[in-house]
C-alpha cells in the first residue's frame, strides 16, 4: 500500500481541526439568539451546526489521521458504513421512543415533577 | 482488502467498540430527549478552570479537545516518520504523544474531583427534583454556605465502629436541612431555581414567595455528585458523566499503556530488526479512535 507522507498536510488538518474546535466553543459559549430561536426538525438550529461539524472533524480524523484516504475502497466502505447503518437505526429507534415517553409523561396523569 | 491480518483485526475491534461508545451515547440522547424540559445545562456545570477562579464555561474542556487532537497529530506524525524507518524521529513523537495522553488523562481526574466535590450545594425534593439557590441581587448562583444558618446539632455521621460493625452511612452534608432552610427563610435575596427549562432555554427562577412555598417540599441537602444524586439536577446526568467520560478514559489510559509499550520496543529496536513498523501504525489507529471518540463526547455532552 503507498502512503502519501505529507507532513504539511497533517498541520493543516490540525490547523483545521483546532478552528472548527474554536467555532464550536465559541458558538456554544455565545449562543446566538438566531441559532438558539429557530428549530429544524424538532431540534435547535445551534444543535445542528455542531452536530455536522462533529461529522466534518470525525471525517479529518478517519480519512488523514487513521489514513482511510489511502485504504482500499472495500476496507473503507466495511468500515464506515457498518456502523453508520446501525447506529442511524438506534438514534432514530431511541430518540423516538424517548420522544414519545416524554409526551406520555406530559400529558399523562401521573406526577412525577415535584 | 489487501491489508494485513493485524490492521484488519485492529479494524474489527475498532468498529465494535465504535458501536459501544453509539450505544452509550445513544443511551445519553434518550434520557435526555425523555427529560427535555428538565436536562441540566452544560455550560452551567462545567465551568472550571484550575488555578484559575470564576466562571470560565467549556474553555477546560476546549483545551482538553485540543490537547488530544495535538496528540492525535503527533502520533500521525510517528506513523509517518515510521514508514520511512527513521527511528529517531519515530521515538521523539511517540514520546509526545504519550505525554498529551498524560495531560488528557490528569484533566479528565480533575475534572472528575471538581464534579464530585461540587460548588453550590442544592436540596432534593420528595420527587427527587433538584433545587438550587440564586442570589436575587445579582442573578448569580448562591452557595449553602453564602446563606445557611448555623444551628448546633448533635447529629453526627454513623460509622462501623460506633454501632453494629456492618452497618454505616455515606458522608453527611455540610449543612443540614434545618440549617438551610432557616438560612432561606433569613435572606430575603435568596430565590429558589428548579430544573424547569424556559422558552429562553434558562432555569425557572421562582419569585420569593414560590421559593418560600416550594422549600417546603425539601427533603434532603445535595453536594456534589454521586451515582445516587446529583446537585447539578437530573440523577441520570452524572451517571451517564461517568459512565461515558469513564468509559473514554479508561480508553486513553489504556492507549497510554500501550504507547509505552510500543515506545519502549521502538526505542530497544525492534522494528527496525523486523523492517517495518507497522504495530505503530497499529496504535496509532486505536489512538486516534481515542481522538475520534472524544469528538463526539465533546458535542453530545459539553456543547449541544
Amino acid at each position: 500500500m503507498k502512503f502519501s507522507s505529507n507532513t504539511r498536510k497533517i498541520w493543516g488538518v490540525l490547523l483545521f481541526l483546532s478552528i472548527v474546535t474554536a467555532i464550536e466553543v465559541g458558538l456554544g459559549i455565545t449562543k446566538p439568539a438566531v441559532l438558539t430561536g429557530n428549530y429544524l426538525l424538532g431540534m435547535k438550529l445551534l444543535n445542528w451546526i455542531f452536530i455536522v461539524l462533529t461529522l466534518v472533524k470525525a471525517y479529518y480524523i478517519a480519512w488523514d489521521f487513521m489514513h482511510l484516504r489511502d485504504e482500499k475502497s472495500s476496507l473503507r466502505r466495511a468500515v464506515v458504513w457498518t456502523p453508520i447503518f446501525l447506529v442511524s437505526y438506534l438514534i432514530f429507534i431511541l430518540l423516538f421512543e424517548a420522544d414519545y415517553i416524554y409526551n406520555v409523561w406530559k400529558d399523562g396523569f401521573v406526577k412525577w415533577n415535584f | 482488502m489487501k491489508a494485513s491480518y493485524g490492521k484488519l483485526m485492529m479494524w474489527f475491534f475498532i468498529v465494535s467498540d465504535a458501536l459501544t461508545f453509539s450505544g452509550f451515547l445513544a443511551a445519553y440522547g434518550f434520557s435526555r430527549f425523555k427529560f427535555i424540559e428538565t436536562w441540566p445545562i452544560a455550560d452551567e456545570v462545567f465551568t472550571h478552570v484550575p488555578f484559575f477562579h470564576g466562571n470560565y464555561p467549556m474553555y477546560y474542556v476546549a483545551f482538553m479537545t485540543f490537547i488530544l487532537i495535538m496528540s492525535s497529530v503527533t502520533m500521525v506524525l510517528a506513523v509517518d516518520a515510521g514508514h520511512r524507518m527513521m527511528k529517531n524521529k519515530v521515538i521523539l513523537y511517540m514520546f509526545l504523544t504519550i505525554i498529551g495522553g498524560l495531560i488528557f488523562v490528569g484533566s479528565q481526574a480533575w475534572e472528575w474531583a471538581t464534579f464530585i466535590r461540587g460548588d453550590y450545594g442544592a436540596v432534593e425534593t420528595k420527587g427527587g427534583r433538584i433545587l438550587q439557590f440564586v442570589n436575587a441581587d445579582t442573578g448569580e448562583r448562591a452557595a449553602l454556605a453564602d446563606f445557611a444558618a448555623e444551628i448546633p446539632a448533635e447529629r453526627a455521621q454513623h460509622e462501623r465502629k460506633s454501632g453494629i460493625w456492618y452497618t454505616s452511612e455515606s458522608a453527611l452534608p455540610t449543612y443540614s436541612l434545618e440549617e438551610v432552610t432557616e438560612g432561606l427563610m433569613a435572606n430575603p435575596n435568596i430565590l429558589i431555581r428548579t430544573e424547569q427549562i424556559t422558552e429562553e432555554g434558562e432555569k425557572t427562577l421562582l419569585t420569593r414567595t414560590e421559593t418560600l412555598e416550594k422549600i417546603k417540599d425539601a427533603q434532603i441537602v445535595v453536594e456534589g455528585a454521586n451515582l445516587v444524586r446529583n446537585e447539578y439536577g437530573s440523577r441520570l446526568f452524572a451517571d451517564f458523566f461517568f459512565f461515558i467520560t469513564g468509559f473514554h478514559g479508561f480508553h486513553v489510559f489504556s492507549g497510554v499503556v500501550i504507547n509505552i509499550i510500543i515506545f519502549f520496543n521502538v526505542i530497544l529496536g525492534t522494528y527496525e530488526r523486523r523492517g517495518h513498523y507497522e504495530m505503530v501504525e497499529k496504535v496509532g489507529l486505536y489512538w486516534h479512535f481515542v481522538d475520534l471518540v472524544w469528538v463526539f463526547v465533546f458535542t453530545f455532552f459539553y456543547l449541544v
